[in-house]
């Protein structure tokens, strides 16, 4: 069984680390602030001991006032798990730093996330709309969408 | 993460989806009425009664026997079709064994599915590739009006939006019974069509005599 990682003892590692990455970190997730969340998670994943290889998905959040994206990775290496999110401020063209230079994955999920919560990722290879069509209107995930 | 860049292809990567959205507001924009049937006229008893002749009459039961779908299943109904062109249900018995990936030796098309606006720039192309005499069936509630979809924006609400349909088969999904049982309402409706011209559509029309 996949063990959750004590979220306790990576926040205190990271701040030790990368002082001032974080916005929060309760008892579930670590909230990483947009700016350094390429360094945290090249940091999670190829440290000796944390070895985060594996990307489960990425999704995103519309909390009106900012939206969240949400990481999960796992270690099969080590057969443990985390969640780390991160927040973008502003509706018009809110972006986060892309992971597809860690997790290959990644790159058709940021393109889905880009298609339906209109959320841009710096840095991604080839960002475009992946569901919809070209010249669709507005981004139908968000809570403020209307069709 | 490295991609190829887009000057090795006659259009990039960017122009094809353009030309792909541009093409689906064009479908999108046409798709205002519902298509109708082409062959209502047939329900005037008259015209079914008094002509119809042995040619019509050969000519329909070869169609209506060797009914050859496409395949163009875009979502789960086709799972039921499958069902029933397996052995426990065997639709085969009605001359309809043969599915064909080919549009082009293909009359029938039994649309087992949601169909998006995205994907429906490509049904409306099978069904133009297909020959004539060609018929449709929409099959599930998708097929018929969108089904629980009908209210999102990415779904079309029914295949008539996009091309006609001759029969209507609800359910979500449809039992294979069901589906079996529209092969022959539509084999019905064919054996009614009238496919050589009347004897007085033959005579040159404007000739006096």
């Amino acid at each position: 069984m996949t063990q959750v990682y004590a979220v306790k003892d990576l926040a205190a590692r990271l701040e030790e680390r990368f002082p001032g990455s974080l916005e929060e970190s309760d008892g579930d997730s670590l909230v990483v602030r947009a700016g350094s969340l390429l360094a945290v998670m090249a940091y999670l994943k190829d440290t000796v001991g944390l070895e985060f290889d594996y990307l489960n998905y990425i999704t995103a959040v519309d909390y009106y006032s900012y939206f969240e994206v949400v990481y999960q990775l796992t270690s099969l290496t080590h057969n443990h798990t985390v969640v780390v999110k991160t927040r973008c401020q502003g509706r018009n063209n809110p972006s986060v730093p892309s992971v597809t230079g860690l997790w290959g994955g990644a790159d058709f999920q940021e393109r889905e996330i880009y298609d339906l919560m209109g959320i841009g990722f710096k840095g991604h290879p080839n960002l475009k709309r992946i569901f919809l069509w070209e010249g669709f209107p507005g981004h139908p995930l968000r809570k403020d969408f209307v069709p | 993460m490295e991609i190829s860049s887009d000057k090795e292809y006659i259009y990039t990567s960017s122009e094809l989806d353009r030309q792909e959205g541009a093409l689906i507001e064009e479908v999108k924009a046409g798709a205002g009425e519902s298509v109708p049937d082409p062959d209502a006229w047939l329900e005037e008893d008259a015209k079914r009664n008094i002509v119809l002749t042995s040619i019509d009459m050969v000519l329909n039961w070869a169609r209506r026997s060797s009914l050859w779908p496409v395949i163009c299943f875009p979502a789960c109904c086709a799972f039921e079709f499958i069902a029933a062109e397996g052995p426990r249900f065997d639709m085969s018995r009605f001359g309809m064994e043969i599915l064909r990936a080919s549009p082009r030796q293909a009359d029938l098309m039994i649309t087992a599915g949601t169909l998006t606006w995205k994907m429906a720039p490509v049904v409306r192309r099978i069904y133009n590739q297909m020959p004539e005499p060609k018929w449709v069936i929409a099959m599930g509630a998708c097929g018929v009006s969108g089904g629980i979809f009908r209210s999102s924006y990415a779904v079309v609400p029914g295949y008539n939006k996009i091309i006609p349909v001759d029969v209507y088969v609800p359910g979500c999904p449809p039992r294979p019974e069901a589906l079996i049982y529209a092969v022959q309402l539509l084999q019905k409706k064919i054996a009614r069509e009238h496919p050589m011209p009347d004897p007085c559509e033959l005579i040159p029309k404007g000739v006096k005599r």
